[in-house]
Formats: structure tokens, C-alpha cells, sequence
């Protein structure tokens, strides 16, 4: 199987280390992973904005970049989500059909297609408040969610489960979405940091240390409010933790 | 009415600024979304049920003509009056005849999102027609000049302490009783007289049977019931998407609506209309109002589908924080995002971007409409019809310019980061980023991952083919 690694545009610029944790995850699961390298975003930005038509080109540019790939995987549920459920504003060929059955967000990668729950050399002794993005939880469908009238399951919890003395905090509103949104995070910023103090406020107030996610956009944006608020709670993906940081 | 886009990101921030109001809202509100849960909870076929709901409504739209036709026969044959109202204006002036006709000069009136629509009382009360609202949340709306801030607890963005001042600016009461059940009863001893001596009475209706030719209405306060009850003449001012075909039906709307709702089982009243009582007048006005031109759109029909439970509103976060004042339209909340632009599109332009599309409210729907992703497509829409701000359609441009080329992209990469590391602090952090007013930005790194795979993984040829290109 040959993987395509996709690291968003944020991730690479802010938050490499959750790009390399990918990758060496990937790796020590027996997994070969390349990284094209002239990759830049998956076109979301502007077809969440509504101008779909700008968001042509760097759609092209990403099927270039990834149509030789068996499968391509990212650490990011809100790219994916993008590319599996709105990617068209380009011609829907072969290879962008392809693309865009095949494209897997880490958690749902390794636990779905590789299936692995076992992570043997990971530990973080800490209590970590899990944040399912608003794509994950409801679009990838990567947990139960609390509108609807389902058994609980939480793939994400099912690998950080396997991870030694990781402790799980409950906030009260684990679906609440953080205000992030993308561009929603700037045209509506007063409401968008609210949400997203509110929602650091809860994992700090039920005994987290950590917010994990696979997700690192809310993060930023969580970071963000988190910090300027004086509240104090770190950040990490869950990429790192499965990949063995122990803090 | 203007076209001028409703600044929602404003008016949500100066709601935002004042706590009591402010967390008072979204816990209120967050409680009823609670109380849904635990309703749903207790009843196994919930899923069931909000995919027959979906269907019967599918199923009703796809045939409205023919239900509508049959309805009217019906109701007809119930000894009802059956008006028809293409818009607003028509619905205002049939209502106006029916009263001039009995000299009618007051009209009580139960909640009703469709006359809020019309703008009937903006068009009764020049004409001499006093109009009283005799929901509470809807009078104090009324009294306050505003529309309704939710679609079931129209004033919930007001605390006691607003209402008390209300009260005592036209009740004369004392503005420091905030007590709820004092207020209360404040409204019903003004309530009561205006009841007793109305000559006309007027109603919405939630459902409308087509195979019986009648209406039924839910409320808590029984209100409505008092409204069409007390005077000779009942006026009921019906959309025409509320159609169901059979009695049956009721069965899987009415178990769905208040559980929706409030999360309770079911609401106080449920009343079952069917024709006039002995001596007494009764009239329905089947309102198209745009229904019709929206049925024709097809991503945007289903909306249709709405019973108004206002579950979504309950559930959005963006709305419990912004309070139904800031959409400023009849509909607020998620449904309002994606309904008022087909009333509006240049004024409510600005309603699909007033969300995360975070998805809550598709799945908290009880007729599973797919809101969040009818969001979505209203900013295409909006977009391809230039109704949304240039500034933001130029940086949209740009950004596609810009990620679509590798090279220069990467340019401006280890531009940010030089920026971030380097810029004092005010040049960040002032008023045209958005993004630092309530926010700290990320911190800068010493190398972006594409340059650490080049450094680390890129095999020494590709990294030369790489260099050389």
C-alpha cells in the first residue's frame, strides 16, 4: 500500500511536529509514507467561504500531487472531511474519484484500515480532555455523538485507551463545537472565542491537563483563547501521544 | 424592507458583552437541548420516528396541490371559511376584510411565526385594529417592539429584571418586582380584560389535516385556546407546508414537536380544531408567502419540512451565544440561516456565514432536514451571486491564486514564520486581525515540516531533482 501523507497547510507551518509525529507513527506501524512535496492545502478555506470556483486550482494541484497514491492519509479531520464530502470544484475523473474514496484521517486510517490497537511504546501519564472536531464527530463519524439516539463508540478513545496511564477527563459538553470554522473564526471573531474559551474552560474545570484532538486547527484556535484567558491547558494531537511523547 | 446585510457578527458581540444575559441564554438554552436528550433517550424508535416525520413531509410536499385541494374541500365541508393568500400583503388585507365585515376592532391573538412573516400588525394597527398578543414571551416581544428572538420562548433572551421594566412602563407595575410568577401574573390581570372584550380571535396552527379538514394547535400557556374560544369570529392563519395528509400522521408529529421542543412529552394544550362552534365564525387563511417559490429550489425545498420545534436553535452554539435579536429576521437560529435568504437574499446574506456548520442542528432535526449542509450551499450561492463582502471574495481569490502555486506558497510560509518570530507585538495584535482581538496567534517554529522531511526523509536524488527545479 502506498500512502500519500497530506499535512495541512497550518501544520506544516505551525505545528510541525505533529506532521513528523504522523509520520513516524505511520512508520513504526510497519507503514511506508511519502510526502510530495510540492503540496500546499486541499482548497477548504475558500469553499467553505462559498467561492467554490476558487478553489479550482489548488484542487488540481492536490490530485496532481496525490493521484499516484493507493491511499492518502492526514492528520486532520476537517481537510478530509473536505476532500471526501465537498472536493468538486473540479471535473469528478477517475483519478479525483480516486482521491476522494481513499482519503483517511489518521485515527480512522489505523484504526479502520490497519487495525491496530496496540501501541506498546506509548505512555502519557497525564488526564487529557479528548475534543472530537465538528468533522469527525459528525461527518467522518468517528464517534457517537449526543444528538442522536446511539450505542456509544469513540474511535479515537478505542487507541488512546491502549496508550499507558493516560486518565480521561469528562467535560460536561464534550459535542460542543469550539468556534473554530475556519473563516468563521475571523468574520464572527467575538463569538467564535467565546466558544472557544468556553470549550477550554470546560476541559480545564473537569481536571484536564491536555486537550487532545485530531484536529489541530480547533487547537490553534483553542490555543488561542486558552492563552490569551490565562487558562492553563496544554495542546496536543493525538498523533504524538500514539507516537510515544510523554508530555 | 431594506436590503441592508444584517451585521450578525456585530450585534453577537454586543450581546456577548453583558454576562448575566449572556450565560443566562446559552444555559437556558442548553437545559432545553438536555431535556430533548432525555426524552430521546426514553423512546427506542426515536430514529424511526424522525425518519417517517421526514417522509410524511417529503411526501406531502411532493403532492401539495393535490393535499392542499383536498384540505379545503374538507373544511369546507366542516362549515369552515377557506382563504388563500399568496403573500404577506394578501394575508394582511383578508384579515382586515373579515373584521371590517363585523366591525371588528380587537384582535387577540395566540403565538404565531406566520403573521410575524406577514407583518400583519404593522398593517392592522394603522387601520385602527388593536392587535394583543396573549402568548407571554410573544407580548412581551410585542410590548417591546421586537420580533420574536426564538421560534418557541420568543423573549428567552431577556432576563426577569427586562421584563419587570416592560411591564412597568405600560402595566404600571413596580420595575424591582422581578419575581417570575408576580410578572406572570402582572400579564394575566392585563391579559384578561383585553381577552374578554376582543371580537376577534386569531391562531396559527401547527399541523393541518388534509383528510379531515382541520387544524390542530400546540401550546403550554392555553392561550391559544382562550383566543379562539372567547370571541364569535376564530381567524387561523395557517403556512401551507404545515399539511399533513391523515389524522395518523399527528401521531408521529405530535409525539416529535414538544419533546423537540422543550423536551417535554407533550405540550399543555393540544387542540383540535375542526369546524365553528354553534353561532361562531370560523376562517383559515392558507399563507403561500414564498413557500412555493421555495419548493421549486432544489437545494433548498427540504427546508420546507420545518415544524418550527426551534430544536436547532436550541442545540447551535453560535445562536445560544449570539441571542435571536442579532439575526435580525422573523426566523433566527440555524433555521433562520437558511430560510430568510429566500425571503431576502441581499439582507440575510450574511445569515449562512453566522455559523460553524459544526452540523449540531442537521442531527438534533426531528424531520432530518440537512441544515448545516443547506448553510453550505447558501454561501455558494451568495457567493456566486456576489452577495457576500468584496474584501472577503478578493482574499478568497488570492488565497486560491496562491495555494494552487507550490513554490510561491512556500515562499510565504517561511514568510509567517519570520513574521511571528520578528514583529513587535501591536503590529500583530490590533484591530485589522480579527483574529488577535480576543485570541493569541500560534507560536512561531523553527522549521516547517516540509523543511524538516527535506532535511530527514527526502532520498539525496529526489532532494537534488528537487533543488535543481
Amino acid at each position: 500500500m502506498k500512502i500519500g501523507l497530506f499535512i495541512p497547510c497550518y501544520i506544516d507551518a505551525f505545528y510541525p511536529k505533529t506532521g513528523i509525529a504522523t509520520l513516524e507513527l505511520l512508520e513504526k506501524l510497519g507503514q511506508e509514507a511519502e510526502y510530495p512535496m510540492d503540496q500546499t492545502c486541499c482548497g477548504q478555506p475558500m469553499a467553505n467561504s462559498g467561492c467554490n470556483k476558487d478553489a479550482r486550482e489548488t484542487e488540481e494541484l492536490f490530485v496532481r500531487n496525490f493521484s499516484k497514491y493507493d491511499v492518502i492519509v492526514a492528520p486532520s479531520g476537517s481537510c478530509v472531511h473536505h476532500i471526501r464530502d465537498n472536493f468538486d470544484a473540479i471535473e469528478q475523473t477517475d483519478a479525483v474519484k480516486h482521491i476522494r474514496q481513499n482519503t483517511y484521517e489518521l485515527v480512522e486510517f489505523i484504526h479502520d484500515i490497519l487495525k491496530v490497537r496496540e501501541f506498546p511504546w506509548a505512555e502519557f501519564p497525564h488526564k487529557v480532555g479528548l475534543h472530537n472536531s465538528c468533522g469527525t464527530l459528525r461527518a467522518l463519524r468517528t464517534a457517537s455523538m449526543s444528538e442522536r439516539n446511539e450505542p456509544f463508540f469513540s474511535k479515537p478513545m478505542d487507541l488512546l485507551s491502549a496508550v499507558k496511564g493516560i486518565e480521561f477527563a469528562k467535560p460536561k459538553r464534550p459535542d460542543e463545537c469550539c468556534g473554530f470554522g475556519g473563516t468563521y473564526s475571523v468574520t464572527e471573531e467575538a463569538v467564535s472565542s467565546r466558544m472557544g474559551l468556553d470549550k477550554v474552560t470546560d476541559h480545564h474545570n473537569a481536571g484536564a491537563e491536555y486537550i487532545v484532538s485530531a484536529d489541530t486547527s480547533c487547537m490553534m484556535h483553542q490555543q488561542g483563547c486558552a492563552e490569551r484567558n490565562g487558562v492553563p491547558i496544554k495542546f496536543i494531537h493525538i498523533a504524538e501521544i500514539l507516537n510515544g511523547a510523554r508530555a | 424592507m431594506s436590503n441592508k446585510p444584517v451585521k450578525h457578527a456585530q450585534a453577537a458581540a454586543e450581546f456577548l458583552e453583558d454576562d448575566p444575559h449572556r450565560l443566562f441564554h446559552d444555559e437556558r438554552l442548553w437545559d432545553m437541548r438536555q431535556k430533548r436528550d432525555q426524552q430521546m433517550h426514553g423512546m427506542p424508535e426515536w430514529q424511526e420516528l424522525r425518519d417517517r416525520a421526514s417522509r410524511i413531509k417529503e411526501h406531502t410536499l411532493a403532492n401539495l396541490p393535490t393535499y392542499l385541494e383536498q384540505f379545503e374541500e374538507n373544511a369546507r365541508r366542516n362549515g369552515i371559511h377557506v382563504h388563500w393568500a399568496r403573500d404577506g400583503a394578501e394575508h394582511n388585507r383578508i384579515v382586515a376584510e373579515i373584521m371590517g365585515k363585523h366591525g371588528a376592532k380587537s384582535l387577540i391573538k395566540s403565538k404565531s411565526m406566520i403573521t410575524d412573516e406577514c407583518e400583519m400588525r404593522e398593517y392592522l394597527e394603522p387601520r385602527g385594529i388593536t392587535v394583543t398578543e396573549t402568548d407571554l414571551g410573544e407580548r412581551i416581544q410585542q410590548l417591546d417592539h421586537q420580533l420574536p428572538s426564538h421560534v418557541v420562548v420568543p423573549a428567552v433572551q431577556k432576563l426577569t429584571g427586562d421584563v419587570a421594566k416592560i411591564f412597568a412602563k405600560y402595566y404600571g407595575t413596580d420595575p424591582n418586582i422581578t419575581d417570575p410568577h408576580k410578572l406572570a401574573e402582572a400579564q394575566r390581570e392585563a391579559a384578561r380584560p383585553v381577552l374578554l372584550s376582543g371580537d376577534t380571535g386569531m391562531t396559527g396552527g401547527n399541523f393541518i389535516v388534509a383528510e379531515t379538514g382541520g387544524f390542530v394547535v400546540c401550546t403550554n400557556e392555553g392561550n391559544a385556546d382562550l383566543s379562539a374560544n372567547l370571541p364569535n369570529v376564530h381567524i387561523a392563519t395557517l403556512g401551507i407546508e404545515r399539511l399533513v395528509p391523515r389524522v395518523e400522521d399527528l401521531g408521529v408529529f405530535v409525539r416529535l414537536l414538544s419533546r423537540s421542543a422543550l423536551g417535554s412529552p407533550i405540550t399543555q394544550y393540544t387542540t383540535h380544531f375542526r369546524g365553528p362552534r354553534k353561532g361562531g365564525e370560523m376562517h383559515v387563511i392558507l399563507v403561500d408567502n414564498g413557500r412555493s417559490d421555495r419548493l421549486a429550489m432544489p437545494q433548498f425545498w427540504s427546508s420546507l419540512k420545518c415544524i418550527r420545534c426551534g430544536a436547532c436553535m436550541n442545540t447551535c452554539p453560535v445562536y445560544r451565544r449570539s441571542g435571536g435579536q442579532s439575526y435580525g429576521s422573523v426566523y433566527s437560529g440555524p433555521i433562520g440561516a437558511i430560510i430568510d435568504p429566500t425571503f431576502n437574499a441581499k439582507k440575510f446574506s450574511t445569515l449562512p456565514f453566522a455559523s460553524t456548520m459544526n452540523g449540531s442542528c442537521s442531527n438534533v432535526c426531528p424531520v432530518e432536514i440537512n441544515i448545516h449542509e443547506q448553510i453550505y450551499d447558501w454561501r455558494r450561492v451568495l457567493a456566486e451571486k456576489h452577495d457576500i463582502p468584496f474584501v472577503k471574495r478578493e482574499i478568497m481569490k488570492m488565497a486560491g491564486r496562491l495555494l494552487a502555486q507550490p513554490r510561491l506558497y512556500r515562499v510565504s510560509i517561511e514568510g509567517t514564520e519570520i513574521a511571528l518570530k520578528t514583529m513587535p507585538r501591536f503590529v500583530l495584535y490590533n484591530y485589522l486581525n480579527p483574529w488577535g482581538k480576543h485570541r493569541e496567534l500560534p507560536h512561531p517554529v523553527k522549521e516547517t515540516f516540509n523543511s524538516w522531511y527535506r532535511k530527514n526523509r527526502l532520498k539525496t536524488s529526489t532532494k537534488k531533482e528537487h533543488e535543481s527545479a
